[in-house]
This record gives structure tokens, sequence and C-alpha cells, in this order.
């Protein structure tokens, strides 16, 4: 059986839909020779050629801005940012043009803007981001943030044949830690769903990205004390999927949300509301963030292990939220 | 502006208090959530702290005296105000004004303003699920025993009540958290204080010279131990075994895991032994946890351990919520807090509330063996004796022993002789059972 890792999951992705479909194309920083500083897109130069794996200047404003113009004239571009982190150099293209086109011109922008994203692999404050929150007060766009092979393959899929901008945030630190088998079929995932990972009663914990892992590590520990723990997996959020937000908030009460993007104006905070404002009667306690403090990613090791949430941060607040 | 100091409700259904000693003087200042005086109730003992800070510009009632809840016990004000407005009544007849008349600070029907934080006002502490389930089901939340944060009623606990009362119809069930105790069964007044562990040190009266006796009036804690065990004695006719308990095997057991207990911050003492032993005893014989309703048998489930503690003018019984669900740390820490909690009036009413049996240790001030009085509506309760050394007979050789006397004192009406000794000899196997068993 072939497993499939996560960063692979992503390049078949792209790989089968520009098999498919000949406007699909790929644009970044050392795509093509390189096989991009992770290698997402190796070996795509041999086999799709320099029409459609093009290697860019340094320049993110100008890929963003370059995809922009060719899916105004009917291509389906994957741009890539080397590391999420420099896409706040094409930001201005990406929320005043792209988001913007369809409501000023009717005119849509298909464009895919991926990279890598989050830390835990030591490195750094510029190449440990998770810009999440600067986008997700754009209407307009859409961002989905994949924790699985299957969501990975699946969202990058449907992100390429969405007819409106979408940025994939994917997470480094997955790339080669998850491996998944990977039903051979063509399939992709809805952008604005997510998936429950884990059934529970006592509490729900709503994450994204790699902290479903956190969030599932803790359920395990948790387990052990009695404490039953829904995980829920965002996967899209932008839209957010309330229907199934609000559908664990109800079904437990008790409610975690748990994030990667530092603590204050981090998406969590919209999830919170939505909560507050639509299940409030259902509420058995605080609903309780988990997220990085305010600071950027520290480069230390040991600073970054404490930046970022850990299984026992969450163990800990888990347990005082059940006893409340 | 003064502020009220209003005498608080400690609890639904209470409708008095007594002032039992003020902690400052008139003119005296106090910050707020400073204790300020200190009330006795029908249910418990508690420290009342300042609704604001200031200066005691006034004592409206005098220790000793009772008064109905949110009547106006003093007044708080900045130093060099007015003594009192001149539309108050003079403070030698201290009405105890209806409390709605002056302008509450909060517009609950009893606020309380001055209650502690951890005495329940007239409100339980829930939340927006809890409520939603309650307005539903038409339940009243503040019957519902919390077991959240601060006695919080949680949405487990709503549910288990809901499904707890539903089921309450035959005879017998699992016991119904708060229904036993409630003011509406007659036959079964506030399970209040129980049999009297050896008493505080009595005062020592003062005689004037020529004085022949000295009368002084009971506290409200003494009334209610009266009134309670007159009542028992009059309801249950007491039947006491005594049974003798070699605890080699408990001092081993508890010399091994002393250590242990001592690094989470608790002291072991024998007593979680007993209780262990007791809840298994019930396990096997649960007519030990039981209660008389009429000319039925009440028997529960859920294990409730009330362990009498003495206190300086009296004793109170606070009780273990679901002892038979705690491992023997659980028990200790559990039993330390509410000793502690006993001891410096910080118990709430739900502490005392809801026990199916009581042990009480008749051994802390030297008592070979004592026969308590049963604490209703209990069918049972257990006397610790002195654990002393002794000599006694092993296998045909004198060896030296701690030995202890365990007593059992049990409702004739529903216990007999035989239930009795059954159950005391489990509690003496489960205590001598060798340490690592």
């Amino acid at each position: 059986m072939p497993v499939t890792t996560y960063i692979d999951a992503i390049k078949e992705g792209i790989w089968e839909e520009m098999e498919k479909d000949e406007r699909v194309f790929i644009l970044g920083e050392d795509v093509g020779i390189y096989g991009g500083a992770f290698k997402v897109t190796k070996g795509m130069l041999d086999k799709f050629g320099p029409m459609r794996v093009i290697d860019t200047p340094i320049s993110e404003s100008a890929i963003v801005g370059a995809a922009i113009g060719a899916a105004l004239v009917g291509m389906r571009p994957v741009a890539e940012m080397q590391f999420i982190d420099f896409i706040s150099c094409a930001f201005d293209q990406i929320v005043n043009f792209a988001a913007k086109c369809r409501y000023r011109w009717g005119a849509g922008v298909p464009i895919v803007v991926r990279g890598p994203s989050g830390g835990g692999v030591h490195g750094g404050p510029f190449h440990s981001q998770n810009p999440e929150a600067y986008f997700f007060n754009v209407p307009g766009l859409k961002i989905v943030c994949p924790s699985t092979a299957y969501d990975a393959k699946g969202l990058i899929k449907a992100a390429i044949r969405d007819p409106d901008p979408v940025l994939y945030f994917e997470h480094k630190f997955l790339y080669r830690r998850i491996k998944e088998d990977l039903p051979t079929e063509d399939f992709v995932v809805p952008i604005g769903k997510a998936a429950i990972r884990r059934q529970g009663e006592d509490l729900s914990i709503i994450t994204y990205g790699a902290m479903v892992y956190k969030a599932l590590e803790a359920a395990e520990a948790l387990a052990g004390m009695g404490i039953d723990v829904e995980v829920l997996d965002l996967r899209s959020i932008l839209p957010l999927d309330e229907e199934a937000i609000l559908a664990t908030a109800k079904k437990t009460s008790k409610v975690i949300v748990l994030h990667e993007a530092t603590l204050t104006g981090g998406p969590g905070g919209e999830v919170v509301a939505r909560i507050a404002e639509k299940a409030f009667e259902y509420l058995d306690g605080p609903i309780v963030r988990i997220a990085p403090p305010d600071t950027p990613v520290p480069y230390s090791p040991p600073l970054e292990e404490a930046f970022l949430p850990q299984t026992m941060d969450i163990v800990e607040k888990a347990k005082k939220l059940a006893a409340y | 502006m003064a502020v009220d100091v209003i005498m608080p409700q400690m609890g639904e259904s209470i409708a008095e208090g007594t002032i039992v000693k003020w902690l400052k003087g008139v003119g005296e200042s106090v910050d707020r959530d400073e204790p300020l005086f200190e009330i006795s109730t029908d249910k418990v003992d508690a420290e009342i702290p300042s609704p604001s800070a200031g200066v005691l510009l006034e004592i409206l009632v005098p220790e000793g005296k009772t008064v109905e809840i949110n009547t106006v016990v003093g007044r708080i004000g900045a130093a060099g105000e007015a003594k009192q407005p001149a539309d108050r009544p003079a403070p030698s007849a201290p009405k105890p004004a209806a409390a709605p008349v002056k302008p509450a600070p909060a517009p609950t029907p009893a606020p309380a303003p001055a209650a502690a934080p951890q005495s329940p006002p007239s409100f339980t502490r829930s939340s927006p699920v809890v409520q939603k389930i309650a307005a539903e089901h038409g339940v009243d939340v503040s019957l519902v025993e919390g077991t959240g944060e601060g006695g919080r009623v949680t949405k487990k606990d709503i549910m288990d009540y809901i499904a707890s009362g539903s089921a309450a119809a035959p005879p017998v069930t699992p016991a119904q958290p708060a229904a036993p105790a409630r003011p509406a069964v007659p036959t079964a007044p506030s399970p209040g204080p129980a049999a009297p562990k050896a008493p505080a040190p009595p005062k020592a009266a003062v005689f004037a010279a020529g004085q022949e006796e000295v009368r002084e009036q009971m506290s409200i804690m003494r009334r209610k131990i009266a009134e309670h065990m007159v009542m028992s004695k009059h309801t249950s006719p007491h039947v006491y075994t005594i049974f003798e308990v070699d605890m080699n095997e408990v001092v081993k057991r508890r010399d091994a895991s002393k250590r242990e207990f001592e690094a989470e911050g608790v002291k072991l003492t024998f007593l979680p032994y007993f209780i262990e032993a007791c809840i298994r005893g019930i396990k096997e014989y649960p007519i030990i946890n039981s209660s008389v309703d009429g000319d039925t048998v009440i028997y529960k489930k859920t294990v409730n351990v009330g362990i009498a503690v003495a206190l300086e003018n009296g004793l109170i019984v606070p009780v273990i919520k679901h002892a038979d669900q705690m491992n023997l740390l659980g028990l200790a820490k559990t039993a330390a807090d509410l000793g502690e909690r006993a001891r410096t009036k910080r118990l709430v009413p739900d502490d005392v509330q809801g026990g199916t049996f009581t042990i009480t240790n008749v051994g802390v001030f030297g008592g070979t063996f004592g026969l308590p009085i049963i604490n209703q509506p209990q069918a049972a309760i257990m006397g610790i004796g002195t654990i002393m050394k002794r000599p006694v007979v092993i296998d045909d050789a004198i060896a030296i022993r701690p030995i202890v006397y365990l007593s059992l004192s049990y409702d004739h009406r529903i216990v007999d002789g035989a239930d009795a000794a059954r159950f005391l000899t489990v509690v003496k196997r489960e205590l001598e059972k060798p340490a690592g068993a």
C-alpha cells in the first residue's frame, strides 16, 4: 500500500489537477529547477515544462500580481510563497485586488496562494508564523488549514477548482510527520466543512492545523482521567463551519478553542464569539482559548516550546474547565 | 454615603441569624471583605466580611441578639460621617426592619451584599445551560447539589438530579441529592450536629461572691444540638454493639503511605482507613446506609459520610459526599478540608447536608469507646475509641498490639444486632487485613 506524506499529498493534488486541467500552472521562488524549498513541486518542471512551472524573481507582490492577471484571463494559477511569512509582501495584491475583484467588477480571481506556515521546527520569527488572522477579516477570501494528508490533497484540489481566491496554509511541521493511505480515485474536501476527529461528551476542543494533534494527545491523556473530549478540526477557517462549531458546543457545553496563531485577534476569538452569541444557553462554563502569547515566534528551542501550546497546557486547562 | 450591613441569608431555608461577635468596634476602620462579624444560624456559623471599606459607624444589633435575615445590623461609612441620618430610628430599638424598604444595592430579593464569597447567597451558581435545562424541566436549581468549582451546579449535576428525581417514586432508589434534607420532610429536620463527640473544654462559669448558680442562654448551635439529640433518642430505639479491632496492619499501611501523602500536602490520619472500612461494610450490608420514612426503609446507593468535628463550643458534622467513590487520598483530602473549614467557620450549608452515615471519633479526647446518638435520619453512627497498645493473645502467646474499640449505635427499628455485628465484622476484616493485601 502506498503511504502518502502530508507534503506529497499536496504535491499529488496539484499534480493531478495540472494533468486534468491545462489552465492550472504553478509559479514561485525556486519552484522549478530546485523543486521548491521544501520540494513540494519537485519533478513538476520535468513533467509539465517551463510554461507551467515558473521560477519567479524574489517578489511576492509580483508573484501574486502575475497570478491574478493570469486568473483574470482564464488561468488557474497556484502561487507558492517560499515561507508563508512572506505573504505579507503580497498583502495589497491579495486583499485589495484578488479579494475585491468579484465584488467590484464581477470578475472572479481563481488563484491559490499556498505556502508552509507554522512553528515547531526552530525556524525563528520570520519562518514560523501563522498569518491566517491577517486575512481572516477580509471578505472575498477563503482560508484553509489542512491537518491530515487526506485533507491536504482534498483541500488543494478544492482550492484550485474554486472560482475565487483561496489561501492555502499548509503546516510545515506536518510535512513529513503525517502519513496516510489515500484513496486512488479523485476526491476533494469541501471548503468550509469541519471534521470531528474524536467523539466526546464532556468537553470540546475546536482547533485546526498542527494543533489538532496536540488536542488529540491531550484528549487521550484526559480520557485516562475520566474526561471525554471531542476534537473538532475546522479545516477551513474562512468560511467557518458554524454549524459544526455550534453543534459540538451544544453537545458538550464546555469549549476550548485552540490555535497556533497568537492569542489576540486570532481566529479563535471569532469562534468564541459565535458560540457566545448563538449557543449561550448551552454553555456550562466559560469558553477557554489556548494560543501562544502575543509575541513573535522565538528562535530558541526551549522558548519556542514554551511559546507553542503543548499537550500538558491543554490537559491542565481542560481539567479546570471540566471541573468548573 | 454610609453602607448598611445586613444579616445575610445563609442558605435558602434560613430565616434568622444571631450575631455571635462583632470583630470590629464602633469607630474602627475596616477593609472591604475584611471579616466584620460572626454569625450563627440553624445551619452554619460563619464570619461575615464587610460589604465595603470604611469605618464602622454604628452597631445596630448587639452580640447575642437574633434577628431576621436582611435586617440592618450595622453601618459603615467615612470617618466622621454622621452617625445616623435623621430619618433613622434610634439604635436602641433595632427593629428588624423589613429589608426591601432601604435602597438595596442589588435588585434580587435577598442580595445579601455582605455575604462572603464562599457563603451561598439566595441564588445558586450555575450556567446558562443549567438554567435552560432547569426551566425546561421546572427544576429549582437551588435544590440541586452542585459539584462544580465553588459548588456550581453543572450540567451533569442537573441531569443527574432530574434522572434521580423522576425515579424518586419507588422507595428503594439511589439517594436523591437534596430531597431528604428539604424542610418539607417533617420527620427529617436538617441533619445538624450529631452525637456529641467529646465536648470542648467548657468555659468555667464565673461565680460572683455568694452566687450559687449562673444562668447562661444556650447558643443557637447548643439549642439545635439539644433538640436534635432528644429527637433522635425519641425517634430511634438505640442499640449498641462494640468490636475490638487490631490496628497493627493499618499502622503499617499508614506508615508506608505517610510520606507519599505528605508529598500531596495531606496529613494521613487513621480516619480515612476507618471510612474506607465502613464503606466496605455498607456495600455488603446496605441497611446500615438507610433511613426510615414512615413504614418504608430507604436504602441509599451513595455513601455520604458525616464526620463529627468538635468546635470550641459545640460540634458540627460536615459530610464527605460520595465517599464511596473516593480513594484513600480523596477521603483524606476531603476530610482535612471539611475539618479545617468547620473549625474556621467556613462551611457552607451544603457541607452539612445529605449525610447517610456518620463517624465520630470519641478517642480524640481519650475515650476508650463511646455510645454516640444517631444523626437522624440516618440508621447508624460509628464511634471510634482511642487506639491504645494492649496485651492481646495471638496464637497462644501474648503480644502487644494497637487496639481500638469501635462502637456502632444503630436504629433497632430497622437494624438488628446480627446486621450490626455483620457490618462490624467486615469493618474489622478490612482494618485487619494484611498490609499489601
